[in-house]
């Protein structure tokens, strides 16, 4: 008897241990799986330290240690013509911009929706551009500007709204499945920013230095603002063609990271802007309205404004329509198409690329007009007094005086900016 | 169709439910994933698969019961029940069944085939026509409209595979009709195969399962070895021979033999790679499909090769047309005149010629409506014949020479000719034109030089040189898994080694599907190559 | 004809087919593929003349082609009927 339950107990702690060792190896192994999954997840996605920095933006708003009174959402029309260090320096206004590429409607929506879980600013910008989209426009602008969303039911729906034909929800979920053709591109800016992306927006903007007169580049027709071109212009026009190629790289941010194959997933329908005489589609329009009613919840003014850039062609049709929508909801609507004499800006040095958007000089230009507006008719603070503000802002003051030299190195080094 | 985030879920769905819900509803859960995988595929398929279940079925009751028929009679006289018939009175009741039963068989094939061939060949047939109105100034006709139900060539077959087994008395029939619709339609073999036989699938189809973790280890290693192959070698070097293919007129001479090779690749790869999942899905559900494939490209000869390579599809061809056909009367009576008339040596090839030349043809044909298959399939065909006739010079040339006939190196240069030999056959199907194909294999010896080439040209066809070091290790990786299976199957010998070997192998190869496979945005998840037969 | 006869009668002609195999000895001729297809259909055209039986694809199974005894049997089954 005394035997047999000795016998039993030793057997059965030896079957426990034999469990338990089946439980460790089987939980060691899924761990295992996982730690390489992740981490080979985030090798391969897409570091934007290169040629796109496009793609950091979304994500670089989760840095930001204060808050801010004004938030600016939309397309390159505010992330590069809007500059808030300068409404910082100059009217003490704490701003940030969230916009990205081809940043739709709907996401300017949620991306607002988002950033009101953080903080309520006094006032938001919404630039009207983007409402000549009237569907999802291309798989990899999608991307840029969701992929930096954290997690959570808003991004969710963002990534629902913006998806394009053949998209699924799931390259979104494990974004392993959608860069996993980058491990044979791997380069060593895969390693240095690994843990951290390349930080490349000052609250938002993405600065550029340099200069792309209009008249030396033919990107953009100014016939349709200025009336009909001089001959002489277009004779100057002819050797920057070959040599620049800056519509290529605009048109195809992702050329080097993807080429061909992102072409395949866009909508067929791509170009899908409104026309001349046409009416906006009904889904921008829709999400312009909850943008509307989610700033009247929040006790925010909201103001629609529309960047001077030469290309594509803001039609009278589109104006009167944002006019229209202003005034039936009293919204301020800033066209800086009718303030250029005001803002002063010039196509001649007030841009990079011929026209499309404004280099560091045109967007402090329409900073000034903005920054004004908004101390003098909303009657926003000068925070400049602020010790905890002025620590953070002298800080993010260095790094932009330090991108500024960099670029001006750069070009007085290869002619060109080439790393931002 | 294997290839998407939503069939990888529809599988895991159905695999966890198949093993949660009683093991006597098992069978119906496979029969509900079946209709939702068809539904899905196409709105309307579900009928055609429902009808020809249908059919079937009841010809093969009906076949079966007049079997039964006749064996009850056959006990009775045995038992004095009934008076002993006299010889000729037994055969005039035995024929008067046959008959029946035969009107049974015939109505039901006629039907069967018929839709298939009309859904198939309709446009081929008025494609053809037009060419002979064309030359006769008269008008053309108009085109048809259908549709092609996924995978209709592979079900009927596998249908009327059992029919005729019941006809023949071969197999008893299945006297459950949804039992019958789950073994037409199971769904990992309706886009391409293998063709199962009843008497192999329904040994296991129906059985209930307990979940078994070595078999669905298994399952699902051999299921990841089937998308590694597919879209890390086969999805990738797809780029590339589509563009040796899309301008023939450019990449001639030495490209041919690069597209061969290239083609030659990326078609084993992607059809033993669907089948390897294929038969993967089934084993996690512990159904066993037959085998499709062994190591046919260590084909010695033609004919071995067409044991080795799609034998479900070959040994169908062969039981059901090649042995009726040279069996048939005709044929045999054939033979018979042609003895008298030239003697045993006509007489013995007669029947064998005929069949085989018909067998290929219609396994051409099979493949496809268009004229470069059926050349395909008679060229197949005439070689598999040729080679019979040298068999005799082999024989005494190996009986000459032992030594040589037993050295690796001649076994080696037997490999390779068949290897050569197919990819020269399999060129009417890379280019899918009987003129451009024959143009291109002249051209591949006399405009050898034309252009070499060389590592640009290479990249030209959209390849980076990692691609093409990514797809090279995916060949190895098979060419070795291969030599490994020669004596034994590799998954065996893997779990008889140690857990960290066994989950190594199992991990590496996930990621390298995960980070090496061409799927997802961009790669439009490209269909199976076999699919559209 | 008794099964001797038979037995005699088929291995002339498979003698014919390959005069240096013993088929005496073997049991598995389908099932180890020393018949390929080819000398499957020869051998039944022949024998269905030799011994005025008809040979149907229902009696085309491995088990009645694998030895010359089972192919005996089969004659034999088939000259009753």
């Amino acid at each position: 008897m005394m035997r047999d339950s000795l016998f039993t107990i030793s057997f059965s702690v030896e079957d426990t241990y034999e469990q338990d060792k089946k439980i460790v190896t089987a939980l060691l192994s899924v761990l295992v799986v996982l730690l390489l999954f992740f981490g080979l997840q985030r090798l391969v996605e897409p570091k934007y330290a290169d040629d796109v920095p496009e793609g950091n933006f979304t994500a670089e708003y989760y840095d930001e240690t204060t808050e801010h009174d004004v938030l600016l959402v939309g397309d390159c029309e505010v992330y590069e013509n809007i500059d808030p260090m300068y409404l910082w320096k100059q009217y003490g206004i704490t701003s940030y911009i969230r916009g990205n590429a081809q940043q739709l409607t709907w996401q300017s929506y949620y991306l607002l929706e988002e950033a009101l879980q953080y903080e309520t600013p006094k006032v938001v910008i919404y630039n009207v551009q983007a409402l000549t989209h009237g569907e999802p426009q291309r798989e990899e602008y999608n991307r840029m500007t969701l992929d930096g969303m954290k997690w959570s039911k808003i991004k969710y729906q963002a990534i629902q709204a913006s998806m394009c034909s053949g998209e699924n929800m799931l390259d979104y979920i494990f974004p392993i499945l959608r860069y996993h053709g980058r491990i044979l591109e791997l380069n060593q800016n895969d390693l240095t920013y690994y843990n951290k992306a390349r930080k490349v927006t000052h609250n938002g903007y993405y600065m550029r230095i340099d200069v792309l007169p209009v008249s030396e580049s033919d990107v953009a027709d100014t016939e349709w603002l200025f009336g009909t071109d001089t001959e002489e212009e277009e004779e100057i026009q002819d050797p920057w063609e070959e040599i620049e190629g800056a519509d290529e790289a605009l048109e195809d941010p992702w050329g080097e990271i993807d080429g061909a194959d992102a072409d395949e997933a866009q909508d067929s329908a791509a170009d899908s802007t409104t026309k001349e005489g046409e009416l906006f589609g009904e889904y921008p329009m829709e999400y312009l309205d909850k943008m509307r009613r989610l700033c009247e919840a929040n006790d925010i003014t909201l103001i629609l404004m529309k960047a001077p850039s030469l290309a594509p062609e803001w039609y009278e049709s589109d104006n009167r329509q944002v006019e229209e929508y202003a005034q039936k909801y009293q919204l301020t609507y800033i066209n800086f198409y009718d303030l250029l004499e005001e803002t002063g800006i010039d196509y001649e040095t007030d841009t990079y690329d011929g026209g499309l958007h404004m280099n560091l000089s045109g967007a402090d230009k329409l900073s000034k007009y903005l920054g004004r507006v908004l101390s003098e008719e909303y009657g926003l603070a000068d925070h400049r007094d602020d010790e905890a503000l002025k620590k953070v802002y002298n800080e993010k003051y260095t790094f932009y005086l330090d991108m500024q030299e960099k670029q001006q190195e750069e070009i007085d080094t290869y002619g060109e900016i080439r790393s931002y | 169709m294997f290839i998407s985030y939503e069939f990888i879920l529809f599988l895991l769905m159905v695999f966890i439910l198949y093993y949660l819900i009683p093991k006597r509803f098992q069978w119906i859960l496979l029969l509900a994933a079946n209709f939702l995988f068809y539904f899905s595929a196409g709105t309307w398929y579900p009928v055609f698969i429902l009808f020809t279940s249908m059919t079937v079925y009841l010809a093969g009751r009906a076949v079966g019961a007049l079997d039964e028929k006749l064996a009850a009679y056959d006990a009775a006289v045995k038992a004095g029940e009934i008076a002993k018939p006299s010889r000729e009175e037994k055969r005039l009741y035995k024929k008067g069944i046959n008959t029946k039963k035969k009107r049974y068989m015939l109505l039901c094939l006629f039907l069967n085939l018929g839709i298939l061939a009309v859904l198939k060949y309709t446009n081929f047939v008025i494609e053809n026509v037009n060419v002979v109105f064309e030359k006769f100034g008269r008008d053309s006709l108009g085109y048809a409209d259908l549709i092609l139900p996924l995978g209709i060539s592979f079900y009927t077959f596998q249908a009327v595979g059992y029919l005729l087994d019941v006809y023949w008395g071969k197999c008893k029939p299945q006297k459950n009709f949804l039992r019958f619709t789950l073994f037409v339609s199971f769904f990992p073999q309706l886009i391409q195969g293998p063709i199962s036989r009843y008497a192999d699938l329904s040994k296991t189809l129906y059985q209930e399962h307990a979940f078994d973790w070595k078999q669905v280890r298994f399952g699902l290693e051999r299921i990841l070895w089937g998308y590694f192959k597919k879209l890390v070698v086969a999805d990738r070097l797809n780029i590339a021979v589509a563009a040796l293919m899309d301008d023939p007129e450019y990449y001639t001479g030495a490209f041919v033999f690069v597209g061969m090779l290239f083609y030659a690749v990326q078609l084993y790869a992607d059809f033993t790679g669907g089948i390897d999942i294929t038969i993967g899905i089934a084993q996690v559900f512990g159904i066993r499909v037959e085998e499709n494939f062994i190591r046919p490209f260590f084909s010695k000869n033609i004919a071995q090769y067409w044991r080795r390579w799609h034998i479900t599809m070959g040994t169908w061809f062969r039981d059901y047309v090649f042995y009726p056909c040279s069996l048939s009367r005709p044929v045999k009576a054939l033979s018979t005149w042609s003895k008298k008339r030239f003697g045993m040596p006509v007489a013995r090839r007669i029947a064998v010629y005929i069949a085989t030349i018909l067998t290929w043809f219609a396994t051409g044909i099979w493949h496809g409506a268009d004229w470069h298959f059926i050349v395909w399939g008679l060229t197949n065909g005439v070689i598999i014949l040729v080679s019979e006739e040298l068999a005799p010079l082999y024989q005494r040339f190996h009986q000459r020479f032992p030594k040589l006939a037993a050295a690796f190196g001649y076994r080696m240069f037997q490999v390779l000719r068949t290897f050569l030999l197919m990819c020269c056959i399999r060129l009417f199907d890379t280019y899918g034109s009987v003129r451009v194909s024959v143009r291109q294999f002249i051209h591949m010896f006399t405009q050898w030089g034309l252009h070499p080439v060389t590592r640009q040209e290479l990249t030209d066809l959209g390849l980076s040189g990692a691609e093409y070091f990514v797809a090279a290790a995916g060949v190895l990786a098979m060419f070795l898994v291969s030599m490994l299976g020669r004596d034994g199957s590799v998954r065996e010998k893997l779990s008889e080694k140690p857990y960290l070997v066994r989950y190594s192998v199992f991990v590496l190869l996930f990621f390298a599907v995960i980070l090496f496979g061409s799927y997802g945005v961009g790669y439009d998840a490209r269909q199976f190559i076999y699919n559209q037969f | 004809m008794d099964i001797e006869e038979i037995k005699e009668g088929i291995l002339a002609i498979l003698q014919e087919l390959h005069e240096d195999i013993d088929f005496t000895a073997e049991t598995k001729m389908v099932d180890d593929k020393v018949l390929d297809s080819f000398d499957l259909v020869t051998l039944v055209t022949e024998l269905g003349e030799e011994f005025d039986v008809e040979i149907t694809a229902r009696d085309f199974i491995a088990q009645n082609f694998n030895s010359v005894d089972s192919l005996a049997q089969m004659i034999a089954r088939l000259l009753d009927e």
